[in-house]
């Protein structure tokens, strides 16, 4: 190793030029600790700490170089921006990863890259460390590995021998922004990793329902991240792509990162754009109603109404345009009914499901559950009889279910700002008709 | 029908204890008013009658739970036992009497009173095991691996499988300096045992420059324009942080001024 000092800039650099990454997650997997090896995986992931910007640290994020041979005008790594560069020797970032699993700081490595002269020689860099670390370290912890479009599908094949998750950015979330930002990213380049590794997949869970030693290819599945912000498409757009990757491309997950302006560009937002938070929120929400409410894209969102309401979550959208559903009866409702129902999660729905079993619930039994009646209230009837008080006209309706705090804001405008509230920008907008 | 005395039972805080508790309980056909560990922590106004621990007793009422309730409710007992929900014995003496006859169907009864507060203290010990899973912070002094926490459960039974599976190749400790005890692993097996403290030796060299590491990782992964420290302090609560590398600086894991931000109600006022 060199000198303490030395590393310590270079996990610096390292870590910075990979921050921008979105997918930190250990999910998906759950593998066991095996004698004499060092790690073990958790089905549902293991959140290690939370930054100053509340993201999980689950993974060493860090790039294995930030010296890219491409200019992506979005990009902090570009090849023409003046930031100071750094590269990891293979040995060095396996050791590193050692010694935080050992201490417990993290879940395991998730390894990427700029393109260092090109992207076979940049994989080759990336496929040392895992080599090292499945082989001489003898490491079982999590690994999530970027393939890097255009280079040799052996190469990807070999990393997804290796790495528990594998990752390809679709980076934009159309092709005519892609060419605009990152005209040496071709879309063809994204999609034939992505379509290999989903082969990959496939083809060794194949095996393994065959023999139970057979090798495994990225086992927790793979995943995305694409920015939004950064050019004109609609929620609408970003969502109907999500899905679409989800059907096509068997995701395990896509990942959204709100454009954070940290270089200037002719076709680029002004550096003093706020990066779209709240936007980016609510893709989120949408996300988990498409993977674990059973709703699709289209339901959502239409040609009419392309973008999410910044006051309600999809889902309360959804519902109040959709009132004919509705109330719902606790008692009675199959679980995919209850799912839908706004602030009704996965857990309580299913909570709800195990108790009606015991016997008939009212709305004292499920606040003993755990149900949030906040906004469910509204969609709600035990035994036939709504809660106490709630009524179900539309503009009041809409009022109940925003927070306090957003109200306020819409009437008194001069509030402090929070992160995942609205801009002054949104709520007009909204208002006026627009959103 | 059993008789409600007003007897407190005694017992040593054990598991082991507790079940012999509930044999005491049903062999004298009486429900206690109430089951206290003898440690004197607590202080009862009842006559109090001292249960001792059997282990012929114990496994009696352990076998059981299984057989005559689920795996699933054997399960629960035994977690529910080791949080710090407020008289969670004799909570549990009526669980495990509401489901001798009710059979695996108390499991379902989440909205029944008896039912109901335990189901929530096990979430609550569940979550802290889980989040404690992540934020363990080990430090290694010549091949050990050592970790302090002061959790609000008893959670180190919750965590040995996944501590002892994921570094079999090396022994470890984690102390709980709430309950004082600790959990010991080394090659995939694993004990709990009393331990009145726990005062680790000054860290070595490499020690000293792997913390120094996580921080500049720590500090260089967050997004400056993206600052939201209520949504970190609602994932990982304050009280844990007395115990994380990243919070220390230099020597003992302790908070460093520089981190120590406005008390939790200032964040709940200012929401």
């Amino acid at each position: 190793m060199p000198g303490a000092s030395a590393l310590l800039d270079k996990l610096r650099i390292l870590t910075d030029a990979a921050k921008y990454d979105v997918a930190c997650t250990s999910s998906g997997l759950d593998r066991k600790g095996r004698p004499g090896s060092l790690g073990s995986a958790a089905a549902c992931g293991i959140c290690h700490s939370f930054a100053a910007d509340g993201r999980c640290i689950s993974l060493l994020k860090v790039l294995m170089s930030n010296a890219c041979a491409y200019n992506c005008s979005y990009c902090v790594n570009r090849r023409e921006n003046d930031v100071p560069r750094a590269t990891f020797a293979p040995r060095e970032l396996a050791e590193l990863t050692i010694e935080f699993y050992k201490r417990n700081y993290i879940e395991g490595l998730f390894l990427s890259s700029a393109v260092v002269k090109d992207p076979d020689f940049t994989c080759e860099r990336m496929l040392a460390v895992l080599r090292l670390l499945r082989g001489e370290y003898r490491f079982g912890g999590y690994i999530h590995a970027k393939a890097i479009p255009g280079a040799d599908p052996r190469l990807i094949q070999a990393i997804g021998a290796l790495a528990d998750r594998m990752s390809v950015n679709i980076e934009l979330p159309s092709q005519k922004s892609l060419s605009l930002l990152a005209p040496e990213k071709k879309k063809e380049a994204i999609l034939a990793p992505m379509a290999q590794i989903r082969a990959g997949i496939a083809e060794s869970q194949h095996e393994i329902a065959r023999y139970a030693h057979a090798p495994r290819f990225a086992p927790a599945g793979q995943s995305t991240q694409l920015i939004i912000g950064a050019t004109p498409e609609t929620d609408r757009q970003i969502l109907l792509l999500s899905s679409a990757l989800y059907k096509k491309y068997a995701l395990k997950r896509v990942f959204y990162s709100a454009y954070m302006p940290v270089v200037a560009g002719p076709n680029l937002p002004a550096l003093s754009q706020r990066p779209p938070l709240l936007r980016e929120h609510r893709l989120y929400q949408a996300d988990w109603l498409l993977r674990y409410y059973g709703f699709a894209a289209e339901e959502l969102l239409d040609e009419a109404h392309p973008n999410f309401h910044p006051l309600l979550d999809p889902k309360c959208s959804w519902a109040i345009n959709h009132m004919e559903q509705f109330p719902v009866e606790v008692n009675r409702a199959p679980l995919e009914t209850l799912l839908r129902v706004p602030g009704v999660g996965v857990k309580s729905a299913r909570r709800i499901v195990a108790a009606r079993r015991a016997g008939a619930l009212n709305f004292d039994a499920l606040k003993k559950l755990g149900v949030v009646l906040k906004r469910a209230q509204y969609f709600l009837l035990c035994a036939g009889r709504p809660f106490p008080g709630a009524r179900l006209q539309e503009e009041a309706l809409i009022r109940a279910l925003c927070s306090r705090a957003q109200v306020q804001r819409i009437e008194h405008p001069v509030e402090q700002l929070s992160l995942f509230d609205p801009t002054q920008e949104d709520i007009a907008l909204c208002l006026s008709g627009q959103i | 029908m059993p008789e409600r005395t007003d007897i407190a039972y005694l017992y040593d805080g054990s598991y082991e204890g507790f079940l012999c508790c509930v044999f005491e309980s049903f062999e004298k056909r009486e429900i206690p008013a109430d089951i206290l560990p003898e440690d004197g922590a607590q202080l009862s106004l009842f006559p109090a009658r001292a249960i001792p621990t059997e282990a012929s007793r114990a496994s009696r009422v352990a076998a059981s739970i299984p057989r005559r309730i689920s795996r699933e409710a054997e399960e629960f007992v035994y977690t529910a036992f080791h949080t710090c929900l407020h008289c969670r014995e004799i909570r549990l003496l009526a669980f495990l009497r509401l489901g001798y006859k009710a059979g695996p169907a108390v499991m379902h009864m989440l909205a029944d009173e008896t039912v109901a507060p335990l189901f929530a203290a096990v979430r609550h010990a569940q979550n802290e095991a889980h989040l404690l899973s992540g934020f363990i912070r080990f430090s290694e002094y010549g091949g050990l691996l050592a970790a302090t926490i002061a959790p609000k459960n008893r959670v180190l039974p919750l965590l040995a499988e996944h501590f002892a599976s994921r570094y079999n190749a090396c022994p470890l400790l984690i102390y709980d300096e709430t309950h004082a005890q600790a959990l010991v692993a080394e090659g995939g097996q694993w004990r709990i045992a009393p331990l009145a403290g726990f005062t680790p030796p000054p860290p070595g060299a490499k020690e000293r420059e792997m913390r120094a590491l996580w921080r500049a990782f720590y500090d260089a992964i967050a997004i400056e324009g993206r600052r939201n420290e209520r949504c970190r302090m609602s994932h990982m609560p304050r009280r844990y942080w007395a115990h994380m590398t990243e919070f220390a600086r230099d020597g003992a894991i302790a908070p460093e001024e520089s981190a120590s931000l406005p008390a939790k109600a200032v964040w709940e006022a200012g929401g």
